[in-house]
């Protein structure tokens, strides 16, 4: 069983963090801080798994990473997974990711955080593997979209009406649109000052 | 079950491929499979022995973890001591704390496994034990402790070498207690004062070792380990006692009952209950020695009577070896059966069994005085009581704990089905090459030991190495002789033997641990510098201002007539060249109006010669330049009234970017960006202003700026600038309102008023007017049209003039540059009640840097993060709308994606954004 999906930056920063296993926010951190240094100190030409002892579930556990560019996807996985099924799942995950984000970058994974979780539940849930044909994923992924757009098209009709409207340059364009009302609801301000 | 070895030979053959594979994944898969396999058919594996001990070496922590795994079962007498002084050379070259542990576990299990099976020395053992002593912050103190124990008992013929180690290791106590109170390594001082208490006879020097274990400094041991200290203590006093008493030295004797009596008290003061319970009751035993000793009786007998007796070891099969006495009938009830409900208690017949084993005492064979047996009882008894003195005994097998009152229940002489096998020395090659490394100062004494084997070598070896020590029947033939001529000075030896090992791997931990932390560290950090650096927004903007500062004051004066002159530019771009022309690259042409595509590798240089370039000649340089524009562009410019304008225009646009944290939007960024441009990549000037309308009287250009304190409010600064000779007053500015977008006017005024200049403009002066703009909705651009009202005065005389102007409002002027961090910015996008939408623009050559820096600048975005090519910005409008963007470039083509809380006011801003990557 997967026990966590770990994927944080050549600086320790955390992009994506999912655990299958109840971990307090504390705990979480510090797992994902000594995932880090644990990983940090191994080159790149040597092997992909690491035992991570006491952090997760204990010796039973390993850490399985790749290192792409500039990010560590790292699954902490028990005995009971392959190694190398686990190593090319996380291939197969990070080619969907560069699919669905074209030329993917560690800031799509903040930026569509939305979508890179159902990436990963296409993948992965429960800590079990779903699924590792990427053509299959990627196919969900995309229904998933059409669906969104679908829905997501009501409240963008407006907008869309409008500026068909302003690219018609008709000389008589309405000068006042008030759609103030169709604002979607902004979060508190305050955390982000 | 049928054989496969067949099958089994063939998969370790495969797997063999596999580990010799240069891919590093392979080779820990195979040594993993390989490891399954030891546990089934450790024959097959054994082959491969070289294998593994290759990969011992190897550079991979986890490979040679797996290889670790294996080495359990790949020993043989023969190469034990070779594999663990590899594994020791790991211990003293292992960084992490956790590799180290772990080697150190696998030592002693590789040499303890079935009963010390492959070790043929153990003098070499304990003093390979010692040497893990000195580890530091191991977990692993108990583990050690409990092997020292276990071998000390086990091993007759070793004890004397080990109270000799032990009583070092006592001495020295003050090492292991003071570097690790928390990391449990002074749980080898528990064996080893155990093990001098116990074993006292074979001391050399029980005083010493007395006074070591009486010293100030023992009372910050941790409890359990005091106690047994305490303990100890007694068996040392009552063993030298005796041996005064045989010299009949009772001066000496007496000196040591009061040395006893001063010193027990520091632990009769514990806070530990159990030592303190042991030292009180010992003090008073030495007391009353003490007082028999004054009376001149002799003591030493019946002191020493205490700890009498042996400690033997116990197969582990002994106990079921026991035949059931005649005439006791396991299954028959001792009392009447219980009721049935209750019968399903009853214990289990075996353990009752073993419960009964366990009573049954072993009694030495020799016959006792009564007298003594039953003290021995009674300490026995005191022993089983304190969990501290007999549970951390390392052998299962030993029969300490003997409860009381079971003298009546048979005892029998056992007979060990499981000889502890103590061979000689068939290997002593290797234990001198050893020797020769570890002890380098005990050269004679070693050769004196070399001779007497040689006497030895003639005797047949199997004798040796085949006796057994079983109960009480130890032939200590061999390792006597060998413990006698290394006794004395063992200790000196065992410490050197470490250092010349340990200082230099010691000297390569620290050079190979703190420069690979740095430069772990360095490159992060420098990194990241790079990358703020690099974004050209407020982080910069405080260096920017201050090394611009002056600059800008007297740029501020031209910064409207220079705006559209191009020729003027290139002038200035000349002047410019000329006072970098004393600077090696005269690349530099700082401000042509187009981005001239400079590569990346040009720039640092660049940097670096500017930087390098005097201050003052720059400034000098720059007040020169400056002072010929002037001449040049208003030859009949008063001085006067370029003070005045000077301060008006400072006092503005400063006080409104201090308040707001924006970047310079005037458009004398051109100096301040190209000054900006000493730490980073040349940017392209950039102006915010663009124009508004224009006739051969007055130009008009303009920027909108909101505020964040006036959430429906923006503020439109006009630039003026008279393009004429005549003198230009009373000007007004009027504008149509729509429903949406209202010009605040002064109070009592209609909507028709139009808003008077509050200035009047001579020839070729330019200033600027703000207006300030009511807005309700942002989340589309619009337009408003407005005209421009004067008189035009000049020698002629004067006329009324209009200009007719349409003031865009772009979604970007409701922006206002906000800083954001990282977190912020995913717990935003995180919430997911953004909605969001992307649009692609192609056939974009300019570097990632420079569009970063326009679309912050046009834009009014700050940079949250950038990777390579890729950033994330952020931004807030005037109401409040968060908007998120992340840019990314592709090879020629740049996709924006955003995400906002308004549909609306986003694909708006995508549009204009788009409009100005096309420009790009």
């Amino acid at each position: 069983m997967i026990q966590a999906i770990l994927v944080f930056n050549n600086h320790g920063k955390p992009r994506l963090v999912r655990f299958y296993q109840r971990f307090p926010e504390e705990i979480q951190q510090q797992i994902v801080r000594e995932t880090f240094h644990l990983v940090l100190k191994r080159d790149d030409n040597i092997c992909n798994f690491l035992e991570g002892g006491s952090l997760i579930g204990g010796s039973d556990y390993k850490l399985i990473y790749r290192h792409y560019a500039t990010l560590y996807f790292v699954f902490c996985v028990d005995s009971s997974e392959s190694e190398l099924g686990i190593l090319d799942l996380i291939q197969v995950f990070v080619e969907t990711l560069d699919k669905c984000f074209e030329n993917v970058c560690e800031l799509d994974l903040i930026f569509h955080m939305d979508k890179v979780h159902y990436i990963l539940q296409e993948v992965v849930m429960g800590g079990m593997v779903l699924e590792t044909n990427m053509n299959e994923i990627v196919a969900q992924v995309e229904a998933q979209n059409r669906l969104e757009k679908s829905e997501g098209g009501l409240s963008a009709a407006p907008a869309r009406a409008v500026s068909a409207v302003k690219n018609i340059n008709l000389p008589e364009m309405p000068r006042n649109i008030n759609i103030g009302d169709l604002n979607i609801k902004v979060p508190n301000l305050s955390q982000f000052v | 079950m049928p054989n496969h070895s067949a099958s089994i030979q063939l998969c370790v053959q495969k797997l063999r491929i596999l580990i010799e594979d240069s891919d590093q994944n392979l080779k820990y898969l195979g040594l993993l499979a390989m490891s399954k396999i030891l546990r089934t058919h450790p024959k097959s594996v054994q082959a491969h022995k070289d294998l593994v001990l290759q990969c011992l070496d190897d550079k991979d922590e986890s490979i040679r973890l797996r290889a670790l795994d294996l080495l359990y079962g790949m020993v043989s007498k023969k190469n034990l001591m070779e594999i663990v002084k590899k594994l020791m050379t790991h211990v003293d070259k292992a960084e992490g704390t956790t590799y180290r542990d772990e080697l150190l576990t696998k030592i002693i299990d590789i040499c303890s496994q079935s009963n010390y099976q492959h070790i043929t020395n153990f003098e070499w053992y304990i003093s390979i034990l010692v040497e893990l002593t000195r580890l530091e912050g191991t977990r692993h103190g108990h583990l050690i402790a409990a092997q020292m124990l276990d071998v000390a008992i086990r091993v007759k013929a070793i004890r004397r070498f080990a109270v000799s180690q032990m009583s070092v290791l006592l001495d020295s106590a003050h090492l292991v207690a003071s570097s690790t109170q928390r990391n449990g390594i002074c749980e080898v001082l528990y064996a080893a004062a155990w093990i001098c208490g116990e074993f006292s006879e074979h001391l050399q020097e029980p005083h010493q070792t007395l006074e070591a274990m009486l010293r100030p400094k023992v009372t910050t041991l941790p409890g359990h380990i005091q106690a047994v200290y305490v303990q100890n203590v007694v068996k040392l006093y009552a063993s030298i006692l005796q041996q005064k008493e045989r010299d009949s030295d009772t001066e000496a004797a007496q000196e040591l009952t009061r040395f006893m009596v001063e010193r027990l008290p520091q632990f009769v003061q514990s806070a530990d209950l159990e030592v303190q319970e042991r030292a009180s009751c010992i003090l008073q035993l030495v007391k009353h020695i003490q007082k028999l000793q004054a009376k001149e009786v002799p003591v030493a007998e019946e002191v020493s009577a205490l700890f009498a007796g042996e400690l033997n070891p116990v197969a582990p099969k002994a106990q079921k070896k026991v035949p059931v006495p005649e005439g006791l009938d396991l299954d028959a009830w001792i009392n009447e059966p219980p009721s049935d409900s209750e019968s399903e208690d009853e214990m289990p017949k075996a353990i009752f069994h073993d419960e009964e084993q366990r009573h049954t005492k072993q009694q030495p064979p020799k016959a006792d005085e009564e007298e003594l047996a039953r003290r021995r009882e009674a300490r026995k008894q005191e022993q089983a009581n304190n969990p501290f003195y007999i549970k951390s005994s390392p052998s299962p097998q030993k029969r300490y704990q003997d409860a009381p009152g079971v003298e009546h229940i048979p005892v029998v002489q056992i007979d060990l089905s499981v000889p502890l096998k103590v061979p000689g020395l068939p290997t002593s090659e290797q234990y001198v090459k050893l020797e020769e490394e570890r002890r380098h100062q005990q050269r004679l004494e070693k050769d004196r030991r070399k001779k007497k084997r040689k006497e030895k070598k003639g005797k047949p070896r199997r004798h040796s190495s085949l006796h057994t020590e079983s109960d009480e029947d130890i032939a200590p033939a061999q390792q006597v002789d060998i413990i006698t001529e290394e006794m004395p000075e063992n200790a000196l030896p065992s410490d050197e033997d470490d250092k010349d090992p340990n200082d230099p791997y010691r000297a390569l931990d620290i050079d190979l641990d703190k420069p690979l932390a740095d430069s772990e560290k360095l490159p992060v950090q420098k990194h990241r510098n790079a990358d703020t650096s690099k974004t050209p927004e407020k982080e910069d903007m405080p260096v920017t201002e201050k090394k611009s500062k002056k600059p800008k004051k007297k740029e501020k004066k031209h910064k409207e007539k220079d705006r559209e002159r191009r020729k003027e530019k290139e002038r200035k771009g000349e002047d410019l060249d000329f006072w970098l022309s004393t600077t090696p690259p005269p690349a530099a042409a700082p401000a042509p109006p187009t981005p001239p595509p400079t590569g990346c590798l040009e720039e640092e240089p660049r940097v670096n010669a500017v930087i390098t370039a005097p201050e003052e000649e720059y400034e000098e340089s720059k007040r020169q330049e400056q002072d010929e524009e002037e001449e040049e562009r208003d030859p009949e410019k008063k001085p006067a009234k370029h003070k005045k304008k000077k301060h008006k225009k400072e006092e503005k646009p400063k006080d409104k970017k201090k308040s707001k944290k924006k970047p310079p939007v005037n458009d004398e960024v051109e100096e301040p960006l190209e000054n900006g441009a000493l730490n980073e990549e040349p940017l392209p000037p950039m102006s915010s202003y663009s124009l508004l309308a224009e006739n051969s009287y007055v130009k008009m250009t303009y920027d909108i700026q909101g505020s964040l304190q006036k959430d429906s409010q923006v503020t439109v600064f006009i630039v003026l600038e008279n393009q004429s000779n005549s003198f230009l007053k009373s000007m007004e500015l009027n504008v149509l309102d729509s429903l949406n977008t209202k010009l605040a006017r002064p109070e009592g005024s209609s909507v028709h008023d139009g808003v008077p200049v509050p200035f009047q403009l001579p020839p070729g002066i330019s200033n600027e007017a703000q207006f300030v703009f009511t807005i309700q909705s942002i989340v589309m651009a619009q337009k408003l049209k407005g005209t421009l009202s004067f008189i035009a005065k000049n020698d002629e005389g004067s006329t009324h003039e209009k200009l007719d102007f349409k003031l865009h409002f772009s979604c970007t002027s409701y922006l206002i540059t906000t800083p954001c961090y990282s977190d912020a910015f995913a717990k935003l996008l995180e919430s997911g009640d953004l909605s969001m939408s992307s649009i692609k623009v192609d056939g974009i050559n300019m570097s990632f840097q420079n569009l970063l820096a326009k679309i912050c600048f046009y834009h009014h975005f700050s940079v949250v993060e950038r990777v390579d090519s890729c950033a994330s910005l952020y931004s807030r409008s005037i109401q409040g709308h968060h908007v998120c963007l992340l840019v990314k470039k592709g090879e020629k083509s740049v996709s924006v994606d955003g995400k906002c809380g308004d549909a609306t006011l986003l694909s708006n801003l995508l549009e204009e954004v788009k409009a100005t990557l096309a420009k790009c």
